[in-house]
């Protein structure tokens, strides 16, 4: 993103003080609708969108025993295409056992540490990558389902105040670009409204496939405001919100963005 | 071994003219990059693809940088006969893949 | 490198430019990653060198190549190439060889590309990286020794190769 660019379109934000509003079902709009026709080609045909690259890496991994435990993740959890059908559909989920929600990343590690007694994979690294795809993409058009659950209701709170707080050198907030300014061009791109609809995604500006937290830090790069490290809870508040604010889409894992 | 995503079809009539995708994951780094510490990130690319058919050459590509990161290709051939299509990558710092599609022709 | 026995490019036939190259190429990663040190200065004259390093200084003709490329690209990480020529790829007639440059990024050869009759058909689509608005061109080498190509201007919205970590 040119920063230069947001810091003048920025400006201009600053003196709308609209008030910011979750978008209503039936506007809400995947980034894939943002896209170019090629783009689109590339996310659609699996013999050309990258991500399948990780996706098939994901697949020898599940089926790979690890750890003291000598366990895969197939010996606990069978066919993954049966079995996590419909996982990532209701992640960020909540952990009785650690009091909060944990995404994806963090279950998979969990189970790495707990059940296969392996390593956690570091985050960000081409297996978690993999394995998160893989689970991902058993998910592949199934309509986001964060439950309605009140234990998730204090993060989902906290998620959204992030959202919508003003931070950073800019004093700008995620909500009055995703929900005030969706649509408009910055920095002749133009701003979606925010869904992670399907991450891991392959962005083109990385080469590379990258997950939720790795955009929404850039994003904060962008925005000039507070850097939290990976794994940090709230990426993980944030990321439950941001699910939540697009219950009802369909999942596209893994996408292919510009 | 790189991960490598192959599309040959099962099966095709002799003859016929068939579409061959070949995708390897590779981050086809430029050369061009310079790290936050100010230093050139060092070239690492895959240079040379070549596809063989039961043995003959039939596609070959030289890469440079212009070359995204997982490179991909598509192209044609003509089914003449049942056999193996073999697809070999390889780059700077000893880079080499190797993959095989079988392919039935009636 | 002491053991290339080559002369300088213009003294070759077109022939042995292409062993000087491939040698160049094959020992010399070296040699190519001092080169592409170089800050971005890509520019049509180079890109008309490097066409004559390839090609030599047969003359070439626009038509029979259709070389497609979005005229407006969102992101110049991985813009979708199609090269179609049109021949009948018979044994005696055929596209031997097909070349893609272009005049903005640091370098300018972006792939070349050797086919023969067993292709049947002509086209091929790849995924390439473009560092500017700019025009790419493709070159396509007959079996009788005619060069022909086309060539696209590209507007490129986000630019490939040049980002900073």
């Amino acid at each position: 993103m040119n920063r230069a660019a947001l810091t003048t379109c920025a400006a201009a934000l600053l003196t709308n003080i609209a008030a910011a509003a979750e978008i209503p079902l039936s506007e809400r709009k995947s980034g894939y609708e943002f896209m170019g026709r090629d783009i689109r080609a590339m996310q659609d045909d699996v013999t050309t969108n990258p991500g399948m690259l990780w996706v098939l890496d994901g697949e020898a991994l599940w089926k790979r025993r690890e750890g003291a435990a000598e366990k895969s993740c197939a010996d606990c959890h069978g066919e993954a295409s049966l079995s996590m059908r419909g996982a990532a559909a209701r992640y960020p989920a909540f952990d009785p056992r650690r009091g909060r929600p944990v995404d994806l990343e963090s279950r998979i590690n969990i189970c790495r540490a707990e059940q296969q007694k392996a390593t956690p994979f570091p985050f960000e690294s081409k297996q978690l990558l993999a394995v998160t795809a893989y689970i991902g993409r058993q998910s592949r058009g199934m309509a986001i389902n964060i439950p309605d659950d009140d234990r998730l209701k204090p993060f989902l709170q906290l998620g959204r105040e992030m959202f919508t707080q003003r931070q950073g050198q800019l004093n700008l907030s995620c909500s009055q670009c995703h929900d005030d300014n969706w649509g408009q061009k910055l920095a002749s791109a133009p701003i979606p409204q925010g869904h992670p609809t399907g991450y891991p995604l392959y962005r083109l500006e990385w080469q590379t496939l990258g997950s939720l937290q790795r955009r929404l830090r850039n994003c904060f790069v962008g925005m000039r405001t507070k850097l939290y490290p990976f794994g940090a809870p709230e990426y993980v508040d944030l990321g439950l919100y941001l699910m939540g604010r697009a219950r009802g889409m369909k999942l596209e894992i893994p996408a292919v963005r510009p | 071994m790189a991960r490598t995503l192959i599309n040959v079809p099962a099966k095709a009539r002799r003859g016929e003219i068939i579409e061959i995708k070949a995708l390897i994951q590779h981050e086809m780094e430029t050369g061009f990059r310079v790290s936050t510490t100010g230093n050139v990130i060092p070239r690492d690319i895959i240079t040379d693809f070549v596809c063989k058919y039961n043995g003959e050459e039939i596609f070959r590509a030289e890469l440079f940088p212009a070359i995204s990161a997982n490179p991909f290709f598509s192209f044609f051939t003509t089914a003449t006969g049942s056999g193996t299509i073999i697809f070999e990558w390889s780059g700077d710092n000893g880079f080499f893949a190797s993959v095989a599609a079988e392919i039935a022709v009636e | 490198m002491t053991d290339m026995n080559v002369l300088p490019p213009d003294r070759l036939s077109q022939r042995t430019r292409r062993q000087f190259l491939a040698r160049v190429a094959a020992v010399g990663v070296g040699l190519s990653l001092s080169i592409s040190v170089k800050p971005a200065a890509a520019t049509p004259e180079s890109m008309r060198n490097a066409i004559r390093n390839v090609i030599g200084e047969a003359s070439v003709r626009k038509g029979k190549v259709k070389l497609e490329l979005p005229a407006l690209v969102e992101s110049g990480n991985a813009v979708p190439v199609t090269v179609a020529v049109d021949s009948s790829m018979t044994a005696s007639d055929y596209v031997k060889a097909v070349h893609v440059f272009n005049e903005r990024n640091p370098q300018p050869n972006v792939v070349g590309v050797r086919l023969g009759p067993r292709a049947g058909r002509a086209s091929l689509a790849t995924r390439i990286r473009l560092a500017d608005s700019q025009t790419v061109i493709a070159i396509a080498e007959l079996s009788n020794g005619s060069f022909w190509s086309d060539s696209v201007e590209v507007i490129v919205t986000q630019p490939a190769c040049l980002e900073t970590l």
